[in-house]
């Protein structure tokens, strides 16, 4: 496209199916402790990479 | 929901229930702003004079095309899914262990109560941790991976406990399909090489706080005997930097919170990663607005433009190879976390719990020593189900405020000790958070914006 860069391939509903199997880390244990901040965290399902 | 916005020169606009994520020129940015108000021969009208009609014609098409493949103007696909969403088995997968409610500081700001809970100094005993630990496995379900973070007051001045419990769930791991991460923040006063070493080996993550420049650091975080000369900054930091060196960079924080006294706390950030440090968090200070150093609503104006100063010199430097991590800006748009889990937040009060000294459950370390928010205790497990069905249900779309927010996927609808400190109510909001998690949410995205547009 010459006026639109999309900059990421995968989107939310893609994980959908696979999503949920709660491996991944818990917000507040990594640097937080006061503020919720999800969208940061890794996803450790490797079906939805 | 399409929410378009500007930040250092880029023109992005983020679909926000697919996720999907566009950097645009003006024309695009222009068009979008009224796609779905306006018809194609209405915005060809309202922009002729501005731009060349073949130009809108292509540009049109692009956004017409991205409609098409479900990356602009998606609808919310996730609603019907929260049925099962609300039936889903409750777990505890991560425990934040008080392991000291003591403390060698007295920070003006510790929610704490510095160190105390605003309860009796204690300290855990080997024997509740390992309870701990024990009720963690049995609640665990099929989940693998446990983590168990040690906190306080200041864990290190129970490190014997600590070393006692890490080497009871290693033996867990033996006898369980389960795998401990286990995380510690300190205050670094009593980190020598010996602990340095230990927590090398045994600490998948480690948290070390410090709020940036001297004089910010030791106004909010002093010793406990005032009267001594010495400098908190200047013990910790020699301290820090060996501890992020034998890390190889990687696997820490140096954390800090700022306050209404260091509202230009971008300078504490850019001052920590002078001295070296690749991962820095500093994040707004959580405090009643009767402190004087807590945060008002009159201060975001200067905090919002904070942020976008940060996030264009973080910029700047990653262009020179410079570059360090601002733990509020990252963001995964490949392989961050799933919608399921971003539906449900940080998992307080169900996934995640928190144990005081004496064995008690709370739903965070933010709750502890509020009594009517204890849930149970070690022996017992959780008893009060009602407290824990409330979290179990809470989830974005319960929470009215966030229904039109851009940011609901990436914050999941705030931190719910924030919303009931400030509403009683853990479906409310913290507006002034949310103001901030908004701008903070855009530098991160500008930031990737920058990465790939160079």
């Amino acid at each position: 496209m010459k006026h639109i860069t999309t900059i990421n391939d995968r989107v939310l509903n893609d994980t959908l199916e696979h999503g949920g199997c709660g491996e991944c880390q818990t917000s507040c244990q990594s640097a937080c402790k006061t503020s919720c901040t999800v969208g940061n965290q890794n996803c450790e399902n490797e079906e939805n990479k | 929901m399409v929410h378009a916005f500007k930040n250092n020169g880029y023109n992005i606009v983020m679909d926000v229930n697919s996720g999907a994520i566009h950097v645009v020129d003006e024309l695009v940015y222009d068009i979008v702003n009224v796609f779905k108000d306006l018809s194609e021969s209405e915005i060809r009208e309202k922009f002729k004079d501005a731009y060349q009609e073949e130009e809108i014609s292509e540009a049109y098409e692009e956004v017409c095309q991205l409609e098409k493949e479900g990356r602009l103007f998606t609808k919310d696909v996730y609603m019907p899914r929260l049925k099962s969403f609300d039936s889903r088995p409750i777990v505890v997968k991560a425990l934040c262990l008080h392991i000291a409610h003591d403390c060698n500081l007295a920070c003006e700001y510790c929610f704490a109560g510095k160190g105390e809970y605003h309860g009796d100094r204690e300290m855990m005993s080997a024997t509740t941790g390992k309870k701990a630990l024990d009720f963690l496995v049995k609640n665990s379900g099929t989940r693998k991976h446990l983590e168990v973070d040690f906190f306080g007051g200041e864990p290190t001045m129970n490190m014997g406990v600590v070393k006692e419990i890490v080497a009871y769930g290693r033996e867990l791991e033996k006898t369980t399909d389960k795998i401990f991460r286990f995380t510690l923040t300190t205050n670094g006063l009593l980190l020598d090489d010996e602990m340095l070493e230990y927590i090398n080996r045994e600490m998948s993550n480690v948290v070390l706080s410090i709020d940036g420049r001297k004089e910010v650091n030791d106004r909010m975080r002093p010793f406990r005997n005032k009267k001594t000369d010495a400098s908190v900054y200047d013990t910790i930091l020699p301290k820090y930097k060996k501890v992020a060196e034998s890390r190889g960079q990687e696997r820490y924080y140096v954390r800090g919170t700022f306050t209404r006294n260091n509202l230009d706390f971008a300078k504490d950030v850019l001052h920590l990663a002078d001295q070296g440090f690749k991962q820095v968090s500093v994040e707004p200070v959580v405090a009643p607005e009767s402190e004087d150093y807590a945060i008002r609503q009159e201060d975001l104006p200067r905090i919002l433009e904070q942020y976008d100063e940060l996030a264009k010199e973080m910029a700047d430097r990653s262009k020179r190879g410079e570059g360090f991590n601002f733990f509020h800006f990252m963001i995964d748009l490949e392989g961050g976390p799933c919608v399921i889990k971003r539906l449900q937040g940080c998992g307080s009060g169900c996934e995640y719990l928190s144990v005081v000294p004496n064995g008690d459950l709370y739903p965070c370390h933010q709750f502890a020593g509020n009594e009517d928010m204890k849930m149970g205790n070690v022996d017992e497990g959780v008893v009060n189900t009602s407290l824990r069905s409330e979290f179990h249900k809470s989830n974005v779309y319960t929470k009215p405020d966030c229904q039109d927010c851009f940011a609901k996927f990436y914050c999941s609808g705030g931190c719910a000790a924030n919303a009931y400190n400030f509403t009683g109510d853990i479906n409310g909001n913290y507006p002034i958070g949310c103001e901030m998690q908004k701008k903070r949410v855009e530098c991160a995205i500008m930031l990737k914006a920058a990465e790939v547009k160079g």
